[in-house]
């Protein structure tokens, strides 16, 4: 029987497991979450407001699917490590409360591999952006949802894209007091990206017009072309400086204006999870722009028996998740692409990634954003390295850069700050971008003594 | 209702909470001494390590992915 790793439980991951159920395969699932449901349906059984999840019973027959199957899940499972070996592929978590220090090992070896890694939301650096009180957009949802808690009382949120909405609804519910939602997308590129083709976006538009009755009930003011550019406070938030940006999102002089608030929430698009897919080997397409794994129409890597689905592939929403994961599943388990089964999600896949285009041309990130960091901003945070610092060594190869300047190579391995790097080094002039701040040797935050004990341990190395 | 200690203070959260659910709960917003000032969540979802606080006298924990446990004793991290 084959047997199929998949790594995340996200929409893809669970989508993906359901799949390869469905075609006869046994399935390990891993993530390091506490629950499944990955970023799409974070939830605690207790904390989390029901008004809050979307879909919610589409999530209740997935787990129940891998609850009926031959499947074993791991929660609280960190994947550490990811190979690709001659009989298939081999992954290597610790389980266990987060960052504990003796957690177990679990090793599952498969005949093939979802990656299903997912993204996380990507916040552009601000002046001020390390004051206590700033956080991305994901972590104001996350806290309101898991937690049941509001990162402040009066919160400004700013940045790009529809997933502004439900964080502001999501803040309202929680007791906080959103002042705006601040898009940076002019309202001509939202035309664009929108209003072609309505039809196309049938489901989509119910869903829009739902959070912008939220907003409309919280009395929360959504402005286009608009956006936070420097942050205020001497401990912590104090206020925040708004101005208008052009087409190009490069603040627009003499339109700053000042508003008082204690949080600031700031959501400028995904970056996705690469690590796993960069170790096991995977060819990525893209730039500093946007770095995805390339897949085919079956959601094949360019590495044998590994597969990829879900934001990994393109930012494209929970939907286009399920619909790869569904596809890559049922086809790591040895199905066939023309079965019909897959005709519901193969056009439900097709329609995601339409959708998808339009979310990039109406928000994608714009050039302009770096005019707003002045010299003294700290682009790196774990570091606090300034964009003077990562600028004046623009000339240099990447990896001399980031010894040079230690850009990228503090606790978070360049997760928060690559993008940015690698746009402000573009910009001076420097060398083309490359996979550097996505490779990462460990994939998942382990303790140095805990790997050592593991290897130690191991009769395969 | 659980109850956990920060730097010797109690500070009460919900039962379930992650331990920076309790403290942004509790109203607090800082927890860690970085070079640039202090610092609490920022990802929340396990990236930035910005939230790191000693658990129980284990250092590095994450604040954001860790569930409280009543009794937790919480420390401050400063880093250079
Ligand atoms: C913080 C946050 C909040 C969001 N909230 C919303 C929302 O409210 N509404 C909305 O429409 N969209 C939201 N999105 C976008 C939405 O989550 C995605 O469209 C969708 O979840 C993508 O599904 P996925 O399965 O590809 O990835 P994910 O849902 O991200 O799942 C990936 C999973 O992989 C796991 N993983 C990654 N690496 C490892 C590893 N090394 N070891 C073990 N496990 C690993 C992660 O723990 C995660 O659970 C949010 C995104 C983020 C980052
Ligand atoms: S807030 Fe980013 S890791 Fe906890």
């Amino acid at each position: 029987m084959t047997h199929v790793a998949i790594l995340g439980g996200g929409p893809a991951g669970l989508a993906a497991a359901q799949g390869a159920l469905a075609a006869g395969a046994r399935v390990s699932l891993l993530d390091e979450g506490d629950r499944l449901g990955g970023q799409f349906w974070r939830h605690h059984e207790r904390l989390t407001d029901p008004r809050l999840q979307h879909g919610w019973h589409r999530f209740e027959r997935l787990r129940d699917a891998l609850a009926r199957g031959d499947a074993r899940v791991h929660v609280g499972a960190s994947v550490w490590s990811a190979e690709a070996t001659d009989l298939g592929v081999r992954l290597r978590a610790v389980v266990g409360a987060a960052d504990a220090d003796a957690r177990t090992a679990v090793d599952v070896e498969a005949d093939a591999v979802v990656v299903a890694t997912g993204a996380h939301d990507l916040a552009l650096p601000v002046p001020g952006w390390t004051l206590p009180g700033v956080t991305t957009a994901g972590a104001a949802q996350a806290l309101a949802k898991r937690d049941g808690v509001a990162v402040g009382r009066r919160t400004v949120v700013s940045g790009a894209g529809p997933f502004l909405l439900p964080v502001a609804q999501s803040l309202a519910l929680v007791g906080s007091d959103v002042v705006g939602v601040l898009e940076a997308s002019r309202i001509t590129a939202l035309a664009a990206g929108w209003l072609p083709r309505p039809w196309e976006l049938a489901g989509k538009a119910g869903e829009f017009l739902q959070y912008a009755g939220g907003l409309a009930r919280h009395r929360i003011p959504y402005r286009t072309g608009s956006g936070v550019v420097r942050v205020l406070g001497d401990e912590r938030v104090e206020g925040v400086v708004v101005a208008a940006l052009d087409a190009d999102w490069h603040p627009i002089v003499g339109t700053e204006r000042e508003v008082a608030c204690d949080a600031v929430a700031l959501g400028h698009g995904f970056a996705p999870r690469l690590e796993a897919a960069l170790a096991l080997g995977c060819d990525l397409r893209g730039d500093h722009r946007g770095r995805f794994v390339v897949v085919d129409d079956a959601q094949r890597t360019t590495t044998a028996q590994v597969f990829a689905a879900g934001e990994v592939t393109g930012i494209a929403g929970a939907d286009a998740a399920l619909a790869e994961g569904a596809v890559a599943g049922f086809l790591a388990a040895g199905g066939a692409l023309g079965d019909p089964r897959l005709r519901g999600p193969v056009t439900a896949r097709r329609r995601a990634r339409a959708f998808a285009r339009r979310l990039e041309r109406a928000h994608g990130i714009r050039p302009g954003w770096t005019a707003w960091v002045d010299d003294a901003t700290i682009v790196c945070r774990c570091e606090a390295v300034t964009r003077r610092a990562i600028a004046e060594r623009a000339d240099v190869p990447l990896r001399a850069m980031r010894l040079a300047t230690r850009a990228g190579l503090g606790p978070c391995q360049g997760r928060t700050c690559g993008r940015a790097v690698e746009a402000i080094v573009a910009e001076a002039g420097g060398a083309p971008a490359s996979v550097g701040f996505d490779r990462r040797p460990v994939l998942a935050p382990v303790r140095i003594g805990e790997v050592a004990a593991l290897a130690a341990t191991d009769p395969a190395t | 209702m659980i109850r956990i200690t920060v730097d010797g203070e109690p500070v009460r959260g919900r039962d379930g909470q992650t331990i920076a659910g309790v403290l942004i709960g509790a109203g607090r917003t800082a927890w860690r001494t970085s070079q640039t000032g202090d610092r609490g969540v920022f990802c929340g979802i396990g990236v930035c390590h910005d939230c790191l606080v000693t658990v129980n006298g284990v250092e590095g924990v994450r604040a954001c992915r860790r569930e409280a446990v009543d009794g937790d004793r919480i420390e401050r991290e400063a880093r250079p």
